[in-house]
C-alpha cells in the first residue's frame, strides 16, 4: 500500500483492541484476506478459488477487464452492427482478419471471452451478495452492539459534568436517540444507538438490480426478434416472417411468438429546411398507418414517427427509412399494358438521388411476337436543377426527373440463384438502340412516355410514390430492465449518499458522585458529518441535563477525557481558520461493492 | 407570401441572434484571458510568502512532537457555538497523515489575495457574458443549444464554470482551483470556435425528442462536475508525492515547494475529488439509462452496442471501478486516483475520440 492518507476504515479500527465489537459490522463488505495458499485437497482448493472469486480484489480485477474488453469492439466493426463494414475490413486486411476472426473481435459482445468476463463478474457478485444480505438481515434482528470501554479511543468524542442522575441522562439519551430515528437500547451503563441502515439496503439493492438486469437483458436477446419491411404507399404488411425483406432472431425464438398485426402504410410526408445554410436537412418524417390487432382486429389509425413507434402487443413499429417509389407502366407493341407497378428506389445520398431496378418478367412480347424479358435501370432525381445532371439538389419531390435506360432478353432471374431485386443482371441482356445508334435511355417527366424502338413498345413515368421502411422489434424483458435500472440508481443513490453510523451516550456516577456524561460517533468513514451530528446531539442532551461546575482536584479517576480537554483547547487554535464544519449532505466515503 | 415572408423575417432574426451568441462567446474568451493573467498574478504574488505548513507538519522534528502529543482537533458542537456547550473532540484515525490545508493560490499574501479575488470576479463576469452567448445561440436555434460539438463544447465549459462558481458560493475550499479551471476553459473555447464551429442550424428527425433535454443535460453535467473532480484527482497526486517525498526526508524542488504548499493536504484533494465522482455517479447511471431509453423509442433496441454506448458503459465500470478501489485494501490512494484518472480519459474519449475517430449511431456532430 503506498504511504497516501488513508484514511480510518472500519476494519483498520476493527484492529483496536479498544472498540472490540464496537467497530463491527459498520459494513458488511467482505474482510479482505491475504491472497495465502490453501491447504491440500479439492475442496481446499475449491474454497479458496470461491474466496478468490468473491473478494473485492478479483471483483475489482475483472470490473477492469471488462471495461478494457469492452474496447475493441468500439473500434472494430461488429458483425452484430454493420456486417457491410465487416465485409470490407475482411476484404482490405487480410491478415488481419482471420486472427480477428480466431479472437472472436467481429463479435466481441458475444464473444466466449467477453462472456467470461461479465459471467464470473456476476457469479462474484451473486457470491458477495448472498452472505452480505444473510449478515444484514442478522444485524437487522441484533441491536446495535454496547459501548466500548474508552470511549475517548473514538474518532468524535465530548463529554461533561451533570447534576441529573445517571438514570435520568440515560433516559434522556435513549429518548432522544429514538426521537432521531436511531435504533436505539440501552446496554449496561450506555445508550448504543445506530442508523443509517438504509445505506446496506441501497447497496443490496444496486446489486441486486444489476442482476435483475442482466437477466432481463439476456432474456430478451434470447428471445427478440428484428424485421425490416419496406412498404409503398397504399400497399400493406401483415406479420409473418415470409413478408419481411430481412429477419434476425434470438436462439430461442420461435415463429409463434410473432404478434399477430397488420397495417397499411396510407401516406408518408416528409418536410425538409427549405433555406438557409441546412437546406434540405430533415424536418419531419411522419408515416400514416391503418393498422389491425390479430387477424380480425378493428382497423385503427395511427401516426408513427422517428421517435414515436407503433406498439401493437410486445411489438413495436418503427420508421427507419424512407425514399421514392415511381409507378411506371409498360405497353408491348399493340399497346397492352404489360407492367404497372411502383418501384421503390434505394437513395444514394442526402438529397434522395436515388436508383434502382424495374424488371417486367412475363407477358411481354416484342414486335415480333416473342416472350422477353425487360429490365430497365431506373435513376430518379426528386428535384433536378439545370446544371447538376447527376445528382438531385433537394430532397423533396419538387421537379422530380426519372432517367430511364431499358434492356430486354433474360434477367436471370430463372436461374435459381438469388439476385437483387436493386440490381440488373446484364449478362444476358441487350441494349435498345436509338436512331442514331446510340444506347436508349431518356429523361422523363411525370406523366412522360419513352417510345421502345421498332414499335417494341413504350414506357411510361406515371406518377411517384412515396415509400418507408419498418423496422418490427420484439424484444421481451424490456420493462424488467427498466425497472432493474430505477432501482440500480436509487439504491446506487442511498449506498452513496447514505452514512451509517453509532454513538454512545454513557453516564456513570464519579469518584466525587457527580455524573460524567460521555459520548462518543463512528462512521465508516471519517465524515465531516458524523462530528457535526454528535455535537448536535451533545447539545441537546446538555441542555436537558445542564452541566455541573469542574471539580477542584485534578487527580480524579476519570482522567481520560480530562487530558484530551486540555489538548482540544490547545489545538482548537490551529483549527478554526482551516475547517469549518461541512453543512452539506456529502457523500460518505467508500464505496461498497 | 405572407407565411414566407415571415418565415424570412424569422431567419434574419435567427441570423442575428447567431451574430450575438459569437460575439458573446469571443468576448467571454477575452475576459477569461483577463481572469487567467490575473490568477497567474496571485499564483506570482502568493509565492512570496515563506509559509510551509505542509513542510512544518511533515519534518521529522514536528513528527515527534506529534508522536508525543495525540493528533487531536477540535470542531464547536453544531453550527451555533454556544459556549457552555461540550465539545467535540475528533481524532484522526491512525496511519493517516495529518497535515494541514495550504493557504490558497495567494498563499496568504495580500497583494496576491486581492489578485485573486479579482480573478474571481472576473470569472463571474466571463461566466455570465458566456451563458449569455449560450443563451443566445439557444434562441437563435431555437431549441436546447446541444445539437452539435460546438454547441456541446460551449454548454460544457458554462457548466464545467457554473459547478466551480457554485462550490465557491457554497465556501467550499476550492479557490485554488481557479487557474486550472480558466485554462481548460479557454481551451475547450478555443477548440469550439476554430475547430468545431458550425453555423446555427436545426435538428435531425432522429433528435426531436424531449429526452434530447434530459439525456444530454445531463451528460453535460456529470461531464463537467467528472471535470472538476479529475483536476482534484491530478493535484492530489502531485501533493501527495510531495508529502511522500517530505515525510520520507527529501526535500523537494523550489518551484514544487511554491506551488503545492498552498494547495490543500493531499487527504483534502482526494476527499474533495472523490465526493465530487461519487456524488455524480448515480447521474451518469442515469444518463446512461435515459439514453438507452430514447434510443429504445428512435432505433429500437434500449442497448446495441453503438460506439457510443460501449464508451459510456467503459466509462461508467471506469468510475465503478474507482469508487470500488477506494474500498478495497492496496487500491487506495494513488492507485484509485489514477483509476479515476483513467475514468475521466474514458469520458473525454467518449465525447472527442468517438464523435471525430470512429463513426456510429450518435454521428450528428457536425465535424
Amino acid at each position: 500500500m503506498s504511504k497516501t492518507t488513508a484514511t480510518g476504515t472500519p476494519a483498520e479500527r476493527a484492529e483496536d483492541p479498544d472498540l472490540g465489537a464496537a467497530g463491527s459490522q459498520l459494513s458488511t463488505a467482505p474482510k479482505e484476506e491475504l491472497p495465502g495458499l490453501p491447504s491440500l485437497g479439492v475442496i481446499g482448493w475449491a474454497r479458496w478459488f470461491w474466496r478468490q472469486l468473491t473478494s473485492m480484489r478479483v471483483a475489482l480485477l475483472l470490473l477492469l477487464l471488462l471495461s478494457l474488453g469492452a474496447i475493441p469492439g468500439s473500434l472494430i466493426p461488429q458483425s452484430g452492427i454493420d456486417a457491410t463494414k465487416v465485409a470490407d475490413f475482411r476484404k482490405s486486411h487480410t491478415f488481419l482478419a482471420p486472427v480477428y476472426d480466431k479472437l472472436g473481435l467481429f463479435h466481441v459482445y458475444s464473444s466466449v471471452w467477453f462472456s467470461a468476463i461479465y459471467i464470473l463478474l456476476f457469479v462474484s457478485l451473486v457470491g458477495c451478495i448472498i452472505p452480505r444480505t444473510w449478515q444484514f438481515v442478522g444485524q437487522l434482528r441484533g441491536r446495535p452492539p454496547g459501548a466500548p470501554k474508552r470511549l475517548t479511543r473514538l474518532p468524535a468524542y465530548t463529554t461533561w459534568r451533570t447534576d441529573a442522575e445517571p438514570e435520568q441522562v440515560r433516559e434522556a439519551a435513549l429518548a432522544l436517540l429514538k426521537k432521531r430515528r436511531f435504533r436505539a437500547h440501552l446496554a449496561g451503563d450506555a445508550v448504543a444507538a445506530e442508523k443509517g441502515y438504509l445505506r446496506e439496503v441501497g447497496n443490496l439493492a444496486f446489486h441486486i438490480a444489476l442482476i435483475v438486469l442482466l437477466i432481463a437483458f439476456a432474456w430478451g436477446q434470447l428471445y427478440k426478434s428484428e424485421g425490416n419491411k419496406l412498404i409503398v404507399e397504399g400497399d400493406g404488411f401483415s406479420n409473418t416472417i415470409t413478408q419481411y425483406d430481412d429477419f434476425k432472431s434470438g436462439n430461442l425464438f420461435t415463429t409463434d411468438d410473432l404478434v399477430p398485426f397488420s397495417f397499411v402504410l396510407d401516406k408518408f410526408t416528409g418536410t425538409y429546411e427549405t433555406s438557409g445554410p441546412n437546406k434540405g436537412t430533415p424536418r419531419t418524417y411522419q408515416a400514416a398507418l391503418t393498422y389491425a390487432k390479430g387477424a380480425y382486429g378493428k382497423d385503427k389509425t395511427d401516426l408513427v414517427k422517428v421517435n414515436e413507434p407503433l406498439h401493437i402487443g410486445d411489438a413495436k413499429v418503427y420508421l427507419t427509412a424512407h425514399g421514392y417509389a415511381p409507378v411506371i407502366t409498360v405497353r408491348d407493341g399493340k399497346g397492352n399494358v404489360v407492367y404497372r407497378d411502383a418501384v421503390p428506389l434505394l437513395p444514394l445520398d442526402s438529397n434522395v438521388t436515388s436508383t434502382g431496378v424495374v424488371k417486367v418478367l412475363d407477358g411481354y412480347k416484342n414486335a415480333k411476337g416473342v416472350s422477353e424479358q425487360i429490365g430497365i435501370s431506373a435513376f430518379l432525381l426528386p428535384t433536378y436543377t439545370k446544371g447538376s445532371e447527376t445528382a438531385s439538389t433537394f430532397p423533396a419531390l419538387n421537379n422530380p426527373v426519372l432517367n430511364l435506360t431499358p434492356f430486354h432478353g433474360d434477367l436471370g432471374v430463372d436461374s435459381g440463384i438469388p439476385q437483387s431485386v436493386y440490381q440488373l443482371d446484364k449478362s444476358h441482356v441487350k441494349e435498345y438502340k436509338d436512331a442514331k445508334g446510340q444506347q436508349l435511355r431518356d429523361n422523363l417527366k411525370p406523366g412522360q412516355t419513352m417510345k421502345l424502338p421498332n414499335g417494341a413498345g413504350s414506357i411510361t413515368y406515371e406518377s411517384t410514390k412515396e415509400w418507408a421502411n419498418f423496422q418490427v422489434v420484439q424484444q421481451p424483458g424490456t420493462t424488467w430492465a427498466l425497472g432493474g435500472a430505477l432501482v440500480a440508481i436509487f439504491g446506487l443513490a442511498g449506498s452513496l449518499f447514505i452514512q451509517r453510523r453509532r454513538v454512545w451516550v454513557r453516564a456513570v456516577r464519579g469518584a466525587d458522585g457527580v455524573t460524567v456524561v460521555e459520548m462518543a460517533g463512528l462512521g465508516r468513514s471519517e465524515s465531516a458529518k458524523v462530528p457535526e451530528e454528535l455535537g448536535d446531539l451533545a447539545g441537546i442532551l446538555y441542555d436537558r441535563t445542564p452541566g455541573a461546575p469542574d471539580p477542584e482536584d485534578t487527580d480524579s479517576e476519570d482522567s481520560d477525557p480530562k487530558d484530551t480537554d486540555a489538548d482540544s483547547d490547545a489545538g482548537s487554535a490551529d483549527q478554526d481558520d482551516t475547517t469549518t464544519p461541512d453543512p452539506q449532505v456529502l457523500p460518505a466515503e467508500g464505496a461498497e461493492k | 407570401m405572407t407565411l414566407a415572408a415571415g418565415t424570412e423575417l424569422a431567419t434574419a432574426t435567427n441570423e442575428h441572434l447567431a451574430n450575438i451568441s459569437n460575439t458573446l462567446i469571443y468576448s467571454a474568451m477575452a475576459v477569461y484571458t483577463l481572469a487567467f493573467f490575473t490568477y497567474i498574478a496571485e499564483w506570482i504574488f502568493g509565492s512570496r510568502s515563506k509559509i510551509g505548513r505542509t513542510a512544518a507538519a511533515l519534518t521529522p522534528e514536528a513528527k515527534a512532537k506529534a508522536a508525543k502529543a495525540p493528533a487531536v482537533t477540535v470542531q464547536t458542537a453544531g453550527g451555533t457555538a454556544v459556549l457552555e456547550r461540550p465539545k467535540v473532540v475528533v481524532r484522526t484515525s491512525a496511519g493517516s497523515r495529518d497535515v494541514p490545508d495550504g493557504p490558497g493560490a495567494h498563499g496568504g499574501d495580500e497583494q496576491g489575495d486581492l489578485y485573486g479575488r479579482i480573478a474571481i470576479s472576473l470569472t463571474v463576469l466571463a461566466f455570465l457574458i458566456h451563458l449569455g452567448g449560450v443563451v443566445a445561440r439557444a434562441a437563435s436555434v431555437e431549441r436546447a443549444p446541444w445539437g452539435n460539438m460546438y454547441e456541446f463544447n460551449i454548454t460544457f465549459s458554462t457548466v464545467a464554470v457554473a459547478v466551480y462558481l457554485t462550490l465557491l458560493a457554497l465556501k467550499k475550499n476550492v479557490r485554488w482551483l481557479g487557474l486550472f479551471l480558466v485554462t481548460t476553459v479557454l481551451l475547450d473555447l478555443g477548440i469550439a470556435v476554430t475547430v468545431l464551429y458550425t453555423a446555427s442550424d436545426q435538428l435531425v428527425p432522429a433528435l426531436h425528442s424531449y429526452w434530447l433535454y434530459i439525456h444530454v443535460s445531463t451528460a453535460i453535467l456529470c461531464g463537467a462536475v467528472f471535470y472538476v473532480g479529475a483536476a482534484g484527482t491530478l493535484l492530489y497526486l502531485f501533493k501527495d508525492s510531495y508529502e511522500t517525498k517530505l515525510e520520507n526526508g527529501g526535500t523537494p524542488g523550489r518551484f514544487a515547494t511554491s506551488f503545492l504548499e498552498r494547495l490543500p493536504a493531499s487527504s483534502s484533494l482526494d476527499k474533495f475529488s472523490y465526493r465530487l465522482n461519487a456524488a455524480v455517479f448515480p447521474l451518469w447511471t442515469f444518463t446512461i439509462i435515459a439514453g438507452a431509453i430514447w434510443a429504445e423509442s428512435a432505433w429500437g433496441r434500449y442497448w446495441g452496442w453503438d460506439p457510443k454506448e460501449t464508451w459510456a458503459f467503459i466509462t461508467w465500470v471506469a468510475y465503478a471501478c474507482y469508487l470500488h478501489a477506494r474500498a478495497t485494501a492496496g487500491w487506495k490512494g494513488r492507485k484509485a486516483a489514477y483509476l479515476a484518472l483513467i475514468a475521466f480519459g474514458c469520458w473525454l474519449f467518449n465525447y472527442y475520440g468517438v464523435n471525430i475517430f470512429v463513426s456510429g449511431k450518435h454521428s450528428y456532430a457536425g465535424v
